[in-house]
C-alpha cells in the first residue's frame, strides 16, 4: 500500500490552517454572521384569503419580491394565513404583502401585520455558549485521561479551529445563519472530535508497539493505516451531504453546506492539527509508556 | 470457539429488536384532530350529562364526531378535519362555563394494544407537523400598577422609619398620591422620597386638610418598565414550557404587548394552556394588629371558608423571591410545597419574622382573571375583556420562630393544584398578567414541498450509503446494511419512548449518527482487512478486527456522547433537541456495530473452516 508523507507537509498545512482561520476571525469581526429570522425577529403578517391558496405559490410570490427568509403556515382553518419574514418591521410591510399576494388575482385581506421578537431569547445564547465551554472543558479532561494532556490539548485546538473556519465561512459569504445551522454546527463537534480520537486511538497503539522513537514516522504510519477507513467515513458522510445539498431544498440547503465544510475541515483537522500539534508539543514515547521502573535495571546488572 | 457468541446473547439481542419494534410501531398510524376538555385548577372532570349536552350541541352544529374518549382527568372528542375542529372548539367553549379548559388538540391513534404497553408515537415538530398556537396579552397597565404599588410600599416604609406622617396613598394610571398633615411633611417626604426614586416627577397640591404630593412617572420610565414586564413575561413563559416537558417550543413576542407561545403536535394542550396562562403568585403577610390604622390594613377572605382576616397592607415578599419549590404530602397526606428563598427574600423573610414572633403571618394566593363579554359594537360582536384579581388566603399561621431560606406551605385544595404552584414558583411569576387572546391550530411551518424534498433526500442520502457499503465490503456490506436498519428502528424507538420531538435538524440529526454507525463499521472491517493481510486465518483475523477497533469506537463515542449530555443538561430548546438524537444515536449505533453485527457475523461464518471472506 502507497505511503504518503502526511507529517513533511506539515508546515505549509499549518500555514494554509492560520491563514483561514485568520479570514474566519477578520470575517466574523468585521462583517459577523448574518443570522436568520430565528435569532433576529423580524415581521409577522396574517391574511386571510378568501379560497384557500397554495402555501408554496404564495412562499414563491413574496421570494419572487424579494423578501428573505420567509414561513407560511395555515392558521386554524386553511385559507387563513401567517406569514413570518425577516424584515425589519414597518408599518407599511403587511399591505406591501397583502398587495402582492392580490396580484395573482385572488381576494386577499389583510388581519394584522407586526413585529416578532427573536425565537432565541438572550437567556438560551448565554446558556448555549456556556454549554460549549463545559463541553469542551470535559473533552479535555477526558481525552487528558484515556490518553494523556498532549493529546488533550490537540483535540481541543482541532475543535475550536473547525468550529471557527465553519463559522467564518457562513460569515464570509454571508450564508443565513439559523438553529438549523446552529444544529449542524454542534453535529461538526460530534464529527470532528470522532474522526481525531480515531486518529489519535492508532497513533497511541502505533507508539506503544513500535521500537522507534521517529514521531513523524509513527504519525505517517498511524494515518496512513487509517487512511482507508477516514476516506470510506467522510465519503459516505459526504455522500449523503451532497443529496441532501442537490435534493434538500432550501429549509436543509444550509445545514448540509455547514456540515459539508465541517467534515471537510474537520478530516483535515484531525491530521494537521490535532495530530501534527504533537509534534511541537514534543510527544513521546514516555507519556504512553511509564519510564522503566528500577527493577529493570536490577535485571541488567551483573 | 473462535467467533461464537453464546445462546444468551442473541437471545438479548433479539430482546432489544422486538422491543425497538413495539415501540417505533406507533409512529405510522397518523394522529387525528381533536378537541380536549379538562376541568379548570382543581375542579371536577365533566360529568356525563354535560358530556351529553356537549355531544348534541355538535350534532345541531352539523360536525361529525368520530369518537370520544374520556381519560383520568379529561375528555377527547376525536373529529375528521381542522375545520371542524376549529369550529367545535368553538360550540363547546361556548357552551362550557369557567370550570372547565377547552383547547384544540392533535391525538394520537395509537392502537389499544399498544397504549396498554405505553408505546405512543413520536412528535413531530412545528416546522414539520405544527402544533397549537397561543396569543397571548400581556396587561400593560397593571405592569405599571404593580410596580408602583411596590414603589408606594417602600415609600412608607421609607416615612415611617423617618417618622414622618401620612395619611393615604393613592394610586392612578401612572401616578402615585400621598397625603399628608401639612406642607413641611410633605417637603420634607418628598426631599427624601426623590432621592431613592428619580423616575418620578414630583408636584405639590392641595387637599383638604393637609398638603398632597402626587408623583408621576416619566415616559422613559414607563417604557423602561413594560419592556421589563414583556421581557420577564418572556423568559418566565420560557420556563414554564420547558417545565412542562414540551420539547422545541416556540415563545416570541409578537408587537409590542403580546407574546405568541407555539408547542408542536400531540401534547396535553389544556394542560399547557392552564400553566402557560397561569398568573398564580403568593404574597407573604402579617396579620395586622387590633389597634393597625385602618388605611395600612386590608381585609381578605380565605379560600377554603368564607372566613375573613385582616392583614397588613405591606407586603413582606412575593414569589418571585422563590429560588425552588418542590411538591410533596405532610404527616396527614395533605399536599404541600416546600419554599426555598433567594438571599434577598430570605433576609426580608427572617427580619420580618424575627421581630414578629407571636403574631400570625398569612400566605395570600392571588390569581389575576379575566370576565369576557361579547358586546355588539358598529354592528360587529367584539370580546370586552375586563380582567380582575383574586386574592385570597391559603394559610394564616403563628410565628412560631424565626423562619430562613426555606419552608412550607399549607392548606392547598388538591395535589394538583400543589403541583402546578411550585412549577409556577420554580419558573418564575409573570411580571405583568397576561390573557389569551387567540388560539388556533397552525400548520408546519416549513411547506409541504419542502418536507417533501427534505424527506426524499434523506432517503436518497441513505440509499447511497447503502449502495456505498455493499460495493466496498460485499457480503459484510449487506451485514452492516441490515444493522443499519436495527439502528434507525432503534433510534425511532427511544425517541417514541422519551417523548423527543422530531424536527427536520433532528431527522438531519438521525442521518448522522447512522453515517457515525456505518463509522463503526467501517473500522472494523478495514481492521479485518488489515489483519487478512498479516496473514491471519479468517477466524483470527475476524475476531482480532473487533477485538482491536473496539477501542477506537468505544472512545470516538464515548467522547462524543459526553458532549451530547453536555449540551443536554446545559442547553434548552432546539440544542436540547439536537442533543438528544445524538446520544440516541450514539448508543444505538454502539450497539447496533458492536454486537448486532457481530452476531450476525458469528451466525454466518463464525466457527467455519474457510479460507476466503467476502469483505
Amino acid at each position: 500500500m502507497r505511503q504518503f508523507d502526511f507529517m513533511g507537509k506539515r508546515r505549509l498545512a499549518f500555514t494554509t490552517s492560520a491563514v483561514m482561520l485568520l479570514i474566519a476571525l477578520v470575517s466574523l469581526a468585521v462583517q459577523q454572521l448574518s443570522l436568520g429570522l430565528d435569532f433576529t425577529g423580524g415581521t409577522l403578517v396574517e391574511v386571510s384569503y378568501h379560497t384557500a391558496p397554495s402555501l408554496d405559490t404564495v412562499r414563491q410570490t413574496l421570494e419572487a419580491a424579494g423578501f428573505q427568509d420567509i414561513s407560511v403556515q395555515t392558521f386554524g382553518t386553511a385559507d387563513e394565513i401567517l406569514i413570518r419574514l425577516q424584515q425589519a418591521f414597518d408599518p407599511n410591510v403587511g399591505q406591501q404583502v397583502t398587495d402582492l399576494l392580490r396580484a395573482g388575482g385572488d381576494q386577499v385581506t389583510l388581519v394584522r401585520a407586526e413585529f416578532v421578537g427573536a425565537q432565541v431569547g438572550e437567556q438560551l445564547r448565554d446558556q448555549s455558549g456556556l454549554g460549549m465551554l463545559v463541553a469542551l472543558g470535559v473533552v479535555m479532561l477526558y481525552v487528558a485521561f484515556r490518553f494523556q494532556y498532549k493529546f488533550a490539548v490537540g483535540a481541543i485546538v482541532a475543535l475550536i479551529h473547525d468550529v471557527i473556519i465553519v463559522l467564518g465561512a457562513f460569515s464570509l459569504f454571508q450564508i443565513e445563519f439559523d438553529l438549523t445551522v446552529l444544529a449542524a454546527v454542534l453535529a461538526v463537534i460530534g464529527y470532528s472530535l470522532n474522526d481525531t480520537i480515531i486518529v489519535y486511538d492508532r497513533i497511541r497503539e502505533n507508539i506503544r508497539l513500535s521500537r522507534i522513537d521517529d514521531m513523524p514516522a509513527i504519525f505517517n504510519d498511524a494515518i496512513n493505516q487509517t487512511l482507508s477507513r477516514t476516506l470510506a467515513t467522510s465519503g459516505t458522510t459526504i455522500l449523503v451531504l451532497l443529496a441532501l445539498l442537490v435534493l434538500g431544498g432550501d429549509m436543509i440547503h444550509n445545514f448540509a453546506i455547514a456540515l459539508l465544510i465541517g467534515v471537510g475541515v474537520g478530516t483535515f483537522s484531525s491530521i494537521y492539527v490535532a495530530s501534527a500539534l504533537l509534534l511541537p508539543l514534543k510527544l513521546q514515547r514516555t507519556d504512553l509508556i511509564p519510564a522503566p521502573k528500577e527493577n529493570e535495571d536490577a535485571e541488567e546488572l551483573p | 470457539m473462535l467467533n461464537r457468541y453464546p445462546l444468551w446473547k442473541y437471545l438479548l439481542i433479539l430482546l432489544v429488536l422486538a422491543v425497538g419494534l413495539v415501540y417505533s410501531l406507533p409512529n405510522l398510524f397518523p394522529a387525528d384532530p381533536a378537541v380536549q376538555i379538562s376541568p379548570a385548577s382543581g375542579g371536577e372532570n365533566l360529568s356525563e350529562s354535560q358530556l351529553e349536552r356537549v355531544q348534541s350541541a355538535l350534532a345541531d352544529a352539523d360536525i361529525p364526531l368520530k369518537s370520544t374518549e374520556r381519560g383520568a382527568n379529561s375528555v377527547l372528542l376525536r373529529l375528521d378535519s381542522a375545520s371542524d375542529q376549529m369550529r367545535a372548539r368553538g360550540v363547546v367553549d361556548g357552551l362550557l362555563d369557567d370550570d372547565h379548559v377547552v383547547a384544540v388538540n392533535l391525538a394520537e391513534s395509537t392502537p389499544s394494544w399498544l397504549r396498554d404497553l405505553a408505546a405512543s408515537p413520536m412528535t413531530l415538530g412545528l416546522d414539520l407537523r405544527g402544533g397549537v398556537h397561543f396569543l397571548l396579552e400581556v396587561d400593560m397597565d397593571a405592569a405599571v400598577t404593580q410596580r408602583l404599588e411596590v414603589n408606594a410600599s417602600a415609600m412608607r416604609e421609607t416615612l415611617r422609619s423617618e417618622r414622618i406622617r401620612y395619611r393615604n396613598t393613592e394610586i392612578d394610571g401612572r401616578t402615585v398620591s400621598m397625603d399628608f398633615m401639612n406642607a413641611e411633611d410633605r417637603d420634607e417626604a418628598k426631599s427624601l422620597i426623590s432621592r431613592d426614586f428619580p423616575d418620578f416627577q414630583y408636584a405639590d397640591a392641595e387637599a383638604d386638610r393637609g398638603a398632597r404630593l402626587s408623583m408621576t412617572l416619566s415616559d422613559q420610565a414607563v417604557d423602561e418598565i413594560q419592556d421589563y414586564a414583556i421581557n420577564q413575561n418572556l423568559t418566565t413563559l420560557r420556563n414554564r414550557v420547558n417545565e412542562l416537558g414540551v420539547a422545541e417550543p416556540l415563545v416570541q413576542r409578537q408587537g409590542p404587548n403580546r407574546i405568541v407561545v407555539e408547542l408542536p403536535g400531540v401534547q396535553d394542550t389544556a394542560a399547557a394552556k392552564r400553566v402557560v396562562g397561569a398568573t398564580a403568585n403568593l404574597e407573604f403577610r402579617l396579620e395586622a394588629r387590633p389597634d393597625t390604622p385602618e388605611q395600612e390594613t386590608e381585609t381578605l377572605q380565605f379560600r377554603s371558608s368564607p372566613r375573613t382576616a385582616e392583614l397588613m397592607r405591606d407586603v413582606i415578599i412575593t414569589g418571585d423571591s422563590v429560588s425552588s419549590a418542590t411538591r410533596s404530602f405532610d404527616e396527614n397526606g395533605r399536599p404541600q410545597v416546600n419554599i426555598d428563598l433567594d438571599g434577598t427574600g430570605g433576609t426580608l423573610m427572617n427580619r420580618a419574622t424575627r421581630s414578629n414572633i407571636g403574631r400570625n403571618m398569612a400566605v395570600v394566593f392571588i390569581e389575576h382573571k379575566t370576565n369576557d363579554r361579547t358586546v355588539m359594537k358598529d354592528g360587529k360582536p367584539e370580546v370586552v375583556r375586563d380582567p380582575y384579581t383574586e386574592r385570597g388566603i391559603i394559610s394564616l399561621a403563628t410565628i412560631q420562630s424565626a423562619l430562613g431560606n426555606s419552608f412550607r406551605i399549607t392548606g392547598l385544595d388538591s395535589p394538583t393544584e400543589a403541583a402546578e404552584l411550585s412549577l409556577l414558583l420554580r419558573s418564575g411569576s409573570l411580571a405583568a398578567p397576561i390573557y389569551f387572546v387567540q388560539e388556533r391550530t397552525i400548520g408546519p411551518s416549513l411547506g409541504q414541498d419542502n418536507i417533501d424534498r427534505g424527506i426524499l433526500s434523506v432517503q436518497i442520502g441513505l440509499l447511497l450509503v447503502v449502495a456505498f457499503m455493499l460495493l466496498r465490503y460485499k457480503a459484510f456490506g449487506l451485514i452492516a446494511n441490515v444493522a443499519l436498519g436495527v439502528n434507525l428502528v432503534l433510534v425511532i424507538a427511544a425517541m417514541s419512548m422519551l417523548g423527543a420531538t422530531l424536527t427536520l435538524p433532528g431527522i438531519a440529526g438521525i442521518v448522522l449518527t447512522l453515517g457515525m454507525a456505518v463509522d463503526a463499521n467501517v473500522l472494523i472491517f478495514e481492521r479485518i482487512r488489515e489483519e487478512l493481510r498479516t496473514g491471519l486465518s479468517v477466524q483470527q483475523a475476524i475476531h482480532a478486527g473487533y477485538e482491536r477497533a473496539f477501542t477506537s469506537i468505544v472512545d470516538a463515542n464515548l467522547t462524543t456522547l459526553l458532549v451530547a449530555l453536555i449540551l443536554f443538561s446545559i442547553g434548552t430548546g432546539p440544542v436540547k433537541g439536537f442533543a438528544v438524537t445524538l446520544s440516541l444515536g450514539i448508543l444505538t449505533s454502539m450497539f447496533t456495530a458492536l454486537m448486532v453485527t457481530r452476531a450476525m457475523v458469528n451466525l454466518t461464518v463464525g466457527g467455519k473452516p474457510l479460507k476466503k471472506l467476502w469483505i
